[in-house]
């Protein structure tokens, strides 16, 4: 088989599996819009406020330390424990929660009825209020995630294709795992909106809200909820890249991997989310393969936006997007 | 009560701002933002050592010094903003730690009469004082790290680059690009192959450049990169198995944020650096009695000895020793920046003077001249001991390859000059 040929093939294994990490993300803008119509710009900082938080949590760093002794003149940092990381996620999930709630009873709830823009710019002071915030709270250094999760080549993958090909692909223990999780989150997200109580509110209230209030389903309870599922998902992203990168605040920068994503596979489907992190996964790590060396490389960024403008030109709600036909 | 209001708003702003007989340097920081973990470290550094003059010698030549500090977030707009929100406070000379923000400062600051210092980074060609006469990059440049890495590899390989592969990975940017055409000069010069693998901003996905790295095999990788970049390339190296001892960063891309992340995984990484590592000077003693025990420390106070910290520490010398060169040639305490400039000019860096102020071997030794605005191009190499969690300094200071850079520095600059009508004048 032509080295080329080999190389592509190692190429679209690896586009594949940064396409979940992609979709990772894409799935919190997901969940809220298709819920309340919502488009959450501050789906990233989400991701990076959960990371951080799980870190200070596992490490035991004191929140607001900074501040504190800044003002008692005080030199307190640590509360001296290290939690296991099953623990730390499990309390960093509570956080989210109340994160949640925090931000429906104080800015959603205000803004019942707004036109979507409105809500969308709540969302924009959402994220820099988030970013700062968690800036105060945790420290802007950058800090180490490792919640045990494995990372490097995978030397079964290595030794297979060599016996096959003469050359071993690289494929990230990272990245097996993410695909991992993301599957299993995905079934057990559309288990929760096909099988269970809530997960069908949940439908209803996307459907329709004023319907779903005329038979007595509590809208603020829903939004409490997918905020909630949106800020697990951002956990889950944010243990990924933050696990890669390390935590810091350009964790937050990761949304703009999953706008394409989102355009290419509408704003309110969660196979949509996947399917299309994988097409702009493959599509922009091949592109840059074949194309990257003719025209100075570093293509990814701009074609993700590229493919999914092509996308856009045949079918404007996405893949998966729901055509909306509104009657005049 | 307007009038109330309005008499302590002028009070506060009088309150906040300078006297007019304080040397005033703006500190253009980045404490938020995604770049903010590499802005910290060194805003802290800078205002520290501002501190200890002002607490232990009463300033520079009994005028107190003043630091207002500007946020920029590492943007161009913003740093443009804090340049022109503090000019006119008397400010003696501009560090930016950008050089995007650099750029947008040269024609300014050159037509407002403000010296600017850019160590390690901004326009390289701005060595020529002669062209650029409000401009200093002492003691070292992008081409200088670029060379000094090119001599460094030549010792590891005794002397013998002949069909090596080397290969920059550089952030996709003005300052990612520095490097390319003197590195493509030494190339010429000793026969290695070289690979250029660019990466977009931020950085955060980088499997495609180091799928390419792995199929490429080169023997060595320099990095250009900074912020999120450094920390990614630095993981996706360990993750393909490329030796840490053959992976170089320019100084930007080597900070102790850099390499934790990846954990005991990066030992053996290098780094430039054109000053000294870790805290085992004198001067950190007096930092201790006069600044840290004080409660004075700058931000959260815990940066003192990281690499970072110390470049800021650096650059804040730098200037002092001019300011104190200056009032020496003009024979007055409180300078103008047309004075500061002169100072910067007649700078001279020797080890006596550096033993003195309690920084033995924390740089090297250079002398500015008109012609000279950048120093002799001397760096050293950091490798990374993730067992100690320090940097260690292998080398000593190495010079760049003068007979490669001052030609292209003279060339660059020479077209700066011409596109801008400048007469290169030394008189």
């Amino acid at each position: 088989m032509p080295d080329q040929l080999i190389f592509a093939m190692e190429v679209f294994l690896n586009g594949l599996m940064a396409g979940v990490l992609y979709a990772l993300v894409a799935l919190g803008f997901v969940l809220i819009y298709k819920a309340s119509g919502i488009f959450n710009y501050s789906q990233g900082v989400m991701a990076l406020f959960a990371a951080l938080t799980l870190v200070g949590i596992m490490e035991g760093r004191v929140p607001f330390a900074h501040l504190i002794n800044a003002t008692f003149g005080t030199e307190i940092h640590h509360f001296g424990w290290h939690l296991p990381a099953l623990a730390a996620i499990l309390l960093t999930m509570g956080v989210m929660v109340v994160l949640a709630w925090a931000v429906n009873k104080l800015i959603f709830n205000h803004l019942v009825n707004q036109e979507p823009i409105i809500l969308f710019m709540a969302t924009i002071g959402l994220a820099y209020f988030m970013e700062g915030f968690g800036d105060v709270m945790w420290g802007a250094d950058i800090k180490k995630l490792d919640v045990g999760l494995p990372q490097g080549i995978n030397t079964a993958i290595d030794e297979i294709t060599y016996g096959w090909f003469g050359y071993g692909f690289f494929i990230d223990n990272l990245d097996i795992v993410a695909t991992i999780i993301a599957a299993l989150l995905v079934i057990a997200l559309v288990m929760f909106s096909q099988y269970t109580k809530q997960g069908r509110a949940m439908r209803a209230v996307a459907d329709d809200h004023q319907a779903a209030l005329s038979v007595g389903i509590s809208l603020n309870f829903i939004w409490i909820m997918v905020w909630s599922l949106a800020g697990f998902v951002a956990l889950v992203a944010g243990i990924m890249w933050g696990t890669k990168m390390g935590v810091q605040f350009s964790l937050s920068l990761i949304a703009l991997k999953a706008l394409p994503v989102l355009m290419l596979g509408g704003f309110t489907s969660i196979p949509g989310a996947i399917v299309g992190g994988l097409i702009i996964g493959v599509g922009e790590k091949l592109f840059e393969f074949a194309i990257g060396p003719m025209i100075g490389g570093a293509t990814e960024n701009w074609f993700a936006y590229v493919l999914a403008l092509i996308f856009l030109v045949f079918r404007p709600q996405g893949l998966f997007g729901e055509k909306i036909i509104e009657r005049v | 009560m307007k009038m109330k209001l309005a008499t302590l708003a002028l009070g506060a702003v009088m309150a906040a701002g300078p006297a007019l007989a304080d040397l005033v340097f703006p500190s253009m920081s980045y404490r938020t933002g995604p770049y903010a973990a590499g802005g910290i470290p060194f805003a802290d550094g800078y205002a520290d050592y501002f501190t200890l003059l002002n607490e232990r010698d009463g300033g520079i030549g009994g005028e107190k010094i003043d630091m207002p500090e500007c946020e920029t977030a590492y943007n161009t707009e913003k740093g443009v903003e804090c340049y022109e929100a503090t000019k006119d406070l008397g400010s003696l000379v501009y560090q930016p730690l950008s050089t995007g923000i650099t750029y947008q400062l040269i024609p300014k600051v050159t037509a407002d009469g403000i010296p600017m210092l850019t160590s390690g980074l901004g326009r390289t060609s701005a060595k020529n004082g002669a062209v650029f006469p409000w401009l200093f990059n002492f003691p070292a440049n992008y081409w200088d790290g670029a060379s000094v890495a090119i001599k460094h590899i030549l010792d590891e390989e005794g002397g013998d680059v002949n069909d090596k592969k080397i290969t920059l990975v550089y952030h996709n940017s003005a300052y990612g690009k520095e490097p390319i055409r003197t590195l493509e000069e030494l190339s010429k010069k000793h026969g290695f192959d070289l690979s250029l693998v660019p990466v977009d901003h931020p950085g955060q996905e980088q499997k495609s450049q180091w799928l390419q790295i792995r199929r490429d095999r080169p023997d060595y990788v320099i990095m250009y990169g900074w912020g999120v970049m450094n920390q990614v390339a630095i993981q996706e190296a360990v993750n393909i198995r490329f030796p840490m001892d053959k992976f170089i960063g320019i100084w930007w891309s080597g900070s102790e944020n850099d390499v934790r992340p990846a954990g005991a995984a990066a030992d053996g990484y290098k780094a430039l650096t054109f000053h000294n590592l870790g805290d085992d000077y004198p001067l950190y003693d007096d930092l201790k009695t006069f600044v840290y025990d004080k409660g004075l420390a700058a931000g959260a106070g815990d940066q003192h000895g990281t690499a970072l910290y110390n470049r800021g520490l650096y650059g804040a010398m730098l200037v002092a020793e001019a300011a104190k060169t200056a009032q020496e040639i003009h024979g007055v305490s409180a300078i103008t920046p047309a004075m500061m400039r002169d100072g910067m000019e007649a700078l001279e860096m020797t080890e006596e003077k550096m033993a003195a102020l309690g920084l033995p071997a924390f740089g090297p030794e250079f002398q500015v001249t008109c012609e000279n605005h950048g120093g002799n191009g001397f760096a050293a190499i950091g490798q990374w001991d993730a067992a100690a969690s320090e940097w260690k300094m292998i080398t000593d200071y190495i010079q760049s390859d003068q007979e490669i850079v001052q030609p292209l520095i003279e060339a660059d600059s020479m077209a700066y000059a011409e596109e801008n009508g400048i007469t290169p004048s030394c008189d």
